[in-house]
C-alpha cells in the first residue's frame, strides 16, 4: 500500500477547502477535498502550489494530517511570520477557496499498519502532523499494535491536536508531552528540553527495537536522534524528517 | 501556470527572480536526512571506487587529502524547494579521482555510511561537475552536512550530492538509489524540475 501510493506521474490537482480550524494560535488545520486523489500513507506529505493574479508563483511541502479517508484531507500549517506560503495557508485561505496540491508524496518516513513492530514517535513542534496521521490511521485500523508518542512543545498553548491527544490517551495510548518553555501547573516534569528519560521511558528502551519516527525543527530531530542511538537504538530503526525555520 | 490563487500576492525575495522553477531562496543551510547523522572518524574512514569489473580504487584520509583540491563556488537547488546561492567548497574533483580508472560503465551509484545511495550517470560525474567536498565556507565539513566527506553534484537537486560518502561503484545498467527507489526522479534535473518519477 505505502508503496503503490507513491507510484506514478504526480500531477497538479485542485482541492477545495471545506473548513479551517485553529489548532493553536499559530497553527491551523485545513480540510480538503481533492477530486482524483489516490490515498496515501500515514507520514506522506504533499507539495501545494500558490500562484499569484501575475503568474508569479511559491511551493512548499506539507506533511498530511489525515489518515486516508478516500479524497478528504487534511493539513495541517504552522504560520511563520516570515513565511510566504504559511501565512495564506493559515490565515487568508477560507472554506470554498481552491488550492492546488500533488502529492502524496514520500515513501520513506511512513508507518506500514501491517508492520507489528511498536511505534515509538518523537515530534518536536509542528513535526507532531505526520506523526498524527500515523495516530490517526492505528485508530482507524482499530490496531493493538504498542504506539508511544514523545511530544515536545514550548508551551500547553503550543500544543496542535491537544483534544484529540487526551481521549487517545485516555483511551490507553501512551503519551508524554515535553514543554520546553513553561509546563503546567501540576505537572511532573518542569520545562526543558526533551532527555534520553522522556524517550525510554516505562518498557520503551532499546531492547524493544520499536520503529522510530522523529519528526521536527533540526535542531530538535538531532538532539532527539543523538539521545535515541546513544541510548542504544539501531540507527537502522530511526526514520527522520526534519524542517527547517525557512521560507515556509 | 496554476490555478489563481485567491489573495495571494506572495512575497518575492530579491535574487528569487532566477532560480529553478518551483524554487525559493533560503540564506541558512536546511539540514535534511532520512536518518540519524552518522558519525564517521577520518581515521578509519575509506573512499573506494568499484568499476564494473570489481577493479577498487581506494583512497584513506590521508591519502585523500593529499590528492589536488579545488575551491569551488556553486548553487545549490534541493528537492525540498529551497535554493541556496554563492556558496563555497574545498573538494577533489571528480576527474582526479577518476583518472587513473579504467572504466565503460555509464552508470554510478554512490553509497554513503549509514546506507545511503543515490545513482547518476557517469558523465554527470565527470568534465568538471562533481567533487568530493570537504570544507565548507572555510570550515571542515560538520557531520549534519555530510562530514568529513561527502559528493557535490551542483547541476543536480542536492539528494544527488551523498552525504558520507565512502563509494562509488560504476555500473553497466543504471540502478535505483534510495530516493529514487522511492518516488523520486531517477535523473533530478531542477531546470526541468524533475523531482518525482514521470516529472
Amino acid at each position: 500500500m505505502a508503496r503503490a501510493a507513491v507510484l506514478g506521474r504526480l500531477t497538479w490537482l485542485v482541492g477545495k477547502v471545506t473548513d479551517v480550524r485553529d489548532e493553536t494560535p499559530t497553527a491551523r488545520t485545513i480540510t480538503l477535498e481533492v477530486p482524483g486523489w489516490p490515498g496515501h500513507a500515514p507520514g506522506q506529505h504533499v507539495d501545494v502550489r500558490l500562484t499569484a493574479a501575475d503568474g508569479y508563483s511559491a511551493q512548499r511541502s506539507y506533511s498530511i494530517a489525515s489518515a486516508a479517508d478516500g479524497t478528504r484531507l487534511e493539513l495541517t500549517v504552522q504560520r511563520l511570520a516570515d513565511g510566504e506560503v504559511s501565512p495564506y495557508l493559515a490565515g487568508v485561505l477560507a472554506a470554498g477557496y481552491p488550492l492546488e496540491l500533488r502529492g502524496p508524496i514520500g515513501g520513506w518516513f511512513l508507518w506500514d499498519a501491517a508492520d507489528p513492530a511498536p511505534v515509538l514517535l518523537v515530534a518536536g513542534g509542528s513535526g507532531i502532523v505526520p506523526l498524527m496521521a500515523m495516530l490517526r490511521a492505528r485508530a482507524a485500523a482499530a490496531a493493538s499494535i504498542p504506539f508511544r508518542l514523545v511530544y515536545s512543545a514550548r508551551s500547553p498553548d503550543d500544543v496542535i491536536y491537544a483534544g484529540e491527544l487526551a481521549g487517545l490517551q485516555r483511551a490507553g495510548l501512551d503519551v508524554q508531552l515535553v514543554y520546553t518553555r513553561s509546563a503546567p501547573p501540576g505537572s511532573g516534569r518542569p520545562a526543558g528540553r526533551i532527555t534520553a528519560a522522556d524517550l525510554t521511558a516505562g518498557s520503551w528502551g532499546p531492547d524493544r527495537a520499536p520503529a522510530v519516527f522523529v519528526c521536527g525543527p533540526t535542531g530538535f530531530v538531532t538532539a532527539a536522534a543523538e539521545l535515541l542511538t546513544a541510548a542504544g537504538h539501531d540507527p537502522g530503526r530511526i526514520k527522520t524528517e526534519r524542517f527547517g525555520p525557512t521560507g515556509g | 501556470m496554476g490555478i489563481v490563487s485567491p489573495g495571494f500576492t506572495g512575497r518575492r525575495r530579491p535574487g528569487g527572480e532566477h532560480l529553478p522553477p518551483g524554487q525559493y531562496l533560503v540564506t541558512d543551510f536546511p539540514v535534511l536526512s532520512a536518518g540519524p547523522t552518522p558519525k564517521v572518524d577520518t581515521r578509519a574512514w575509506q573512499l573506494q571506487i568499484r568499476t564494473e569489473t570489481g577493479q577498487v580504487h581506494a583512497w584513506d584520509w590521508t591519502a585523500f587529502r593529499q590528492l589536488p583540491a579545488e575551491d569551488i563556488t556553486v548553487d545549490l537547488h534541493c528537492v525540498t524547494k529551497w535554493s541556496k546561492l554563492g556558496t563555497g567548497w574545498r573538494g577533489v574533483s571528480l576527474d582526479t579521482l577518476m583518472s587513473g580508472v579504467e572504466t565503460a560503465a555509464e552508470y554510478a551509484l554512490a553509497r554513503s555510511y549509514g546506507g545511503y545511495t543515490t545513482n547518476l550517470p557517469l558523465a554527470d560525474l565527470l568534465d568538471g561537475q562533481a567533487w568530493v567536498a570537504f570544507r565548507y565556507d572555510g570550515d571542515d565539513l560538520e557531520p549534519e552536512h555530510g562530514g568529513p566527506a561527502r559528493l557535490l553534484v551542483p547541476h543536480l537537486y542536492l539528494w544527488k550530492s551523498a552525504k558520507w560518502l565512502t563509494g562509488i561503484d560504476l555500473l553497466e545498467t543504471d540502478e535505483p538509489g534510495f530516493w529514487e527507489t522511492l518516488g523520486y526522479h531517477h535523473y533530478g534535473d531542477p531546470w526541468r524540475e524533475q523531482r518525482y518519477w514521470g516529472d
